[in-house]
């Protein structure tokens, strides 16, 4: 076969026609497997969802709305309801202070603000120490505790919260990551006579109504 | 050289990890486990296989001037399918593997075969060649994937077989170079037999 000479023209049409080819066949595939991709992002939100919280007979996902954290950024919320009456909530919530990057959990709370069960969405800890976080030894001591009462702090920090062998960086984020969702749902909506909530004061609760525009 | 050999060479004689040592980041980043090694070696196999078959038929216009940038484009398109078509149907793998997807466009295997073998030989040739050397490279990563699952977690295809937890390092960095070094030299000793 002969060589195409490296000329200016010969250069640029080859390219042309090479990029034209390649987005061709992006897009091909990108309009392909739009469906599939968000399909199994969804199937792993609503498993993740139904993890957490207890029966529900509407489609949380539907009714998602976004509430400020306090701090800048908004955390998505997904009621479950039975009869149109709130049994729990899924909150999708999130934390910068592990290890390593973004820690992503789906916490599940009671409507009085009891934890039902958590799942981890995401997170890139160190594997074997703060990977751990997804095994129930740790997770499960969160069930049935409400924040209200229970102090979200690992033992070293004074707290209840028996911390993960070598990655207590990795508890306390989790910790965090939890106090969180439960800030954002719960501090404006309980009654005041809730005890022990100025306790848990990681972070400020003041919100800013103009300031709940989505984190991405 | 013949067909045979062409596909034979990417296991051994021509291992693109353990004798040509290319390709190193990804496989001590990504083989943590055996299965995470293996789906790694696997798309990285699909991505070679295409860019070697379609380096291969268009080698003829391609001006040698422009050959890199047309190389990385072609490359670069056949990862993004890759990225995609993982992202649609194997998620729990896609997010294991998280950024080395994107990454293999920078794989030196995939552009060292474009440019040392598939812009030199026919069709054919460069598709046993991808065939074989994406074959070599799975078989690399899934020996050193079982090797540190093994030992590092106790547990090989995520089954537990040990009580208690693995040495834990080999899960880690150091335990990934530790077992690619020796990995190398026992390849090595064998082919100086």
């Amino acid at each position: 076969m002969g060589k195409t000479e490296s000329t200016f023209k010969n250069m640029v049409l080859s390219l042309t026609f090479i990029s034209l080819g390649a987005s061709a066949c992006l897009a091909f595939v990108y309009q392909m497997t739009k469906l599939p991709i968000e399909a199994s992002s969804m199937n792993k939100k609503i498993a993740a969802i139904k993890q957490v919280v207890p029966q529900f007979s509407n489609n949380p996902n539907d009714e998602m709305y976004r509430l400020p954290t306090g701090d800048g950024d908004s955390l998505d919320i997904y009621p479950a309801k039975i009869d149109g009456k709130i049994v729990g909530y899924a909150v999708n919530t999130n934390t910068q202070t592990g290890f390593s990057g973004n820690i992503s959990l789906m916490a599940g709370f009671k409507p009085d603000g009891t934890i039902i069960n958590i799942t981890v969405l995401e997170q890139k800890e160190t594997p074997g120490l703060g990977t751990k976080m997804k095994e129930p030894a740790f997770k499960d001591q969160f069930i049935d505790k409400n924040p209200a009462d229970f102090m979200l702090k690992v033992k070293k920090d004074g707290g209840p919260v028996d911390a993960i062998t070598a990655a207590t960086i990795s508890s306390r984020a989790f910790c965090h990551a939890v106090q969180r969702a439960y800030n954002t749902v719960f501090k404006e909506d309980l009654p005041d006579s809730s005890s022990g909530l100025s306790k848990t004061t990681t972070e400020t609760t003041d919100t800013i109504p103009n300031n709940n525009n989505p984190k991405d | 050289m013949n067909q045979l050999q062409n596909f034979t060479k990417g296991f051994f004689k021509e291992n693109p990890i353990l004798v040509l040592v290319l390709g190193t980041c990804p496989t001590l980043a990504t083989t943590t486990s055996t299965l995470n090694g293996m789906g790694m070696g696997i798309a990285t196999t699909f991505v070679l296989i295409g860019s070697n078959v379609v380096i291969s038929l268009l080698s003829g216009i391609i001006p040698d001037k422009v050959r890199i940038p047309a190389f990385v484009v072609i490359i670069a398109s056949f990862v993004t399918i890759v990225d995609l078509l993982m992202q649609a149907y194997t998620s729990s793998l896609y997010q294991a593997l998280g950024i080395f997807i994107p990454l293999i466009v920078v794989n030196c295997i995939v552009l060292g075969r474009a440019e040392a073998f598939a812009s030199k030989n026919t069709v054919l040739s460069s598709f046993i060649d991808g065939v074989g050397m994406g074959l070599g490279f799975t078989m690399a990563l899934g020996i050193l994937g079982a090797f540190r699952e093994i030992v590092g977690s106790g547990t090989i295809f995520g089954y537990k077989f040990i009580r208690g937890d693995g040495i834990l390092v080999f899960i880690l960095a150091p335990g990934a170079f530790w077992a690619l070094g020796y990995l190398i030299a026992l390849v090595n000793r064998i082919r100086r037999t």
